[in-house]
């Protein structure tokens, strides 16, 4: 059953919140120890507010949109209550006091929470191979990683552990392992979601967005969690129109611009044959597809690689043995600081943040940082400029199918590679999805990269419906 | 650039680290080439700043549950080791 079909069938009586969340927890119980996707599963919290859901319909009370929908929540997002770990050391068994508002949200739509996923430590990596308590397998091969930071929530999804789970997206961090793991996977426009409750990392590329089996369900959720919050500055503070309205409307006339700077070097022959078949699809349903240049976006990932540590390198010195979380005593409170970072946090996150400390000390600021933000407006320009000609584009979400576990581990900067096509969205703030759309020659999910502008996502979501019928 | 960030590595991570983070700063010396003087820095995609709330007392964590959290805390307050100097 669908998300939808789940809610619809709660509300209506059709069948019980605790019979589907039953056996979510069964296909968990089954085959979570292979697949581990999870760094907390909550059995009993589950059942009973599945119980609650069930009350409240007997009652004859709405539990709202999402009723005794199962979700896993990517373990980045603050649960009161519900341990936090970010996978990582620093932060094991730190229990937050307050919700995030997309937690709230989802709560007061009716959804069930199963569990926190597994993640790359603080969403710095692309396998979920840097989490400290060990990797997350791919569903679809045990052999092959689920990609990453928010290959937990992927897995969850694509296994049959829940209908729906949240990651974030700082670079690709949604859309990557949903591509790899065969599911649809959404990073909305920058400041649509609040980030609130979310564990930073780049504040001004990180983004909450949807896990799902089908575009209907990640249209329900973005529904739900997108909006204006007080509590977070950066969001956009006009309400948007529901994206499930306008699912079914097709792209007869659209102008689609398939992106040649993402799709065409570096893209594996079987990923690049899939995004021909998916540009057929569209032009068969009636848009109009041309090629698209962005000559900038081969830029993005070196400034990434620059704005993203950066910034966590000021986000994560919060972690300090201070007011939370892991403490390596230690006679001053300086050294106190230094043993405790550097005991808790991992290899992926020490190299992230050494590259952010680089990129903004004295000296070297202007020729790395600054330059990698005037090379983030260059981006944005040209993808200005391209928008006045397409209403969307196309390209590969990533360049390959899911790689092996271990195959990219000791060498960085093959595993950076694998956000090649993701991260020019992040740093332009505007909205894509991955839609799975068959497999490769190795028999595993491919995903198609839908863009949009900002707030494009009525559009994106059209796109993404006509090439799921198509299939 | 550990000190800084207050991170201790052993020789092998050094070692290890510096050879990793050469070949990201080889990449990434593509951008440095770039002349983009005529181009102002982005900080931030959205064209929103300054957001402020109404200046009035808003809802707040409780000081308890917090202090609960932390790894050490004393009458009210989170507890460190010396900050400066020897402890008395």
């Amino acid at each position: 059953m669908t998300a939808v079909e789940i809610a619809s069938g709660v509300r209506s009586g059709r069948h019980s919140a605790r019979s589907v969340v039953d056996e979510y927890l069964s296909a968990i119980e089954a085959d979570e120890p292979e697949v581990h996707a999870f760094n907390l599963v909550v059995a009993e919290q589950a059942r009973a507010r599945a119980d609650e859901i069930d009350a409240a319909v007997a009652a004859g009370q709405d539990p709202g949109p999402l009723a005794g929908v199962p979700v896993a929540l990517k373990d980045n997002l603050c649960t009161r209550g519900m341990a936090t770990t970010c996978s990582s050391r620093i932060l094991e068994g730190w229990v937050p006091p307050y919700d995030a508002t997309v937690v709230e949200q989802l709560h007061n739509a009716g959804a069930v929470f199963v569990g926190k996923t597994n993640m790359d430590e603080f969403a710095m990596g692309s396998s979920t191979e840097n989490s400290a308590f060990g990797p997350t397998r791919n569903p679809c091969d045990p052999s092959r990683v689920p990609g990453g930071s928010s290959g937990g929530s992927a897995a969850a999804v694509a296994a049959g552990f829940a209908p729906v789970a949240l990651g974030s997206d700082t670079g690709g961090s949604i859309r990557q392992p949903a591509a790899l793991c065969g599911v649809v996977g959404v990073k909305p426009t920058y400041g649509l979601v609040s980030r609130y409750g979310l564990v930073a990392f780049a504040s001004s590329l990180d983004q909450i967005g949807p896990f799902t089996a089908t575009v209907a369900d990640s249209a329900a959720v973005l529904d739900v969690i997108s909006g204006p919050d007080g509590r977070d500055s950066t969001s956009i503070g006009e309400p948007q129109p529901p994206v499930s309205d306008t699912l079914a409307d097709g792209v007869d006339g659209l102008r689609v611009g398939v992106l040649v700077e993402l799709s065409g070097d570096g893209i594996a022959p079987d990923v690049a044959a899939r995004l021909q078949a998916a540009v057929g699809a569209l032009e068969s349903a009636g848009a109009r597809v041309s090629d698209a240049s962005v000559p900038a976006a081969v830029y993005g990932l070196s400034a990434y690689y620059l704005i993203a540590p950066a910034e966590a390198s000021s986000n994560l010195a919060r972690y300090d043995g201070v007011r939370y979380g892991l403490r390596v005593d230690a006679p001053s409170t300086p050294d106190m600081n230094t043993a405790t970072r550097s005991a808790g946090f991992g290899d992926e996150v020490k190299r992230r943040i050494m590259i952010g400390t680089y990129a903004l000390s004295a000296g070297y600021y202007d020729a790395y940082y600054g330059k990698a933000q005037r090379v983030r407006t260059l981006i944005i320009n040209d993808f200005a400029s391209v928008w006045g000609q397409f209403d969307l584009l196309v390209s590969p979400t990533s360049p390959t199918t899911a790689f092996s576990l271990g195959e990219r581990t000791a060498d960085p900067m093959a595993m950076y590679m694998s956000d090649v096509c993701t991260v020019p969205v992040n740093l332009t703030g505007q909205a894509a999805m991955s839609v799975p759309y068959g497999v490769g020659d190795d028999g595993l999910p491919v995903g198609v990269q839908i863009l949009a502008p900002a707030l494009g996502e009525p559009i994106m979501f059209r796109a993404a419906a006509v090439l799921e019928a198509s299939l | 650039m550990a000190a800084l960030a207050r991170l201790e590595l052993s020789d092998e991570e050094l070692e290890r680290f510096t050879g990793q983070l050469d070949e990201l700063l080889d990449h990434v010396a593509e951008v440095e080439a770039l002349d983009l003087e005529d181009l102002p820095p982005t900080m931030h995609a959205l064209p929103i700043a300054n957001v402020l709330r109404p200046d009035v007392p808003g809802e707040v964590l409780d000081r308890d549950e917090v202090l609960a959290r932390a790894p050490l805390a004393e009458d009210g307050q989170f507890r460190v080791p010396p900050v400066l100097g020897e402890a008395p």
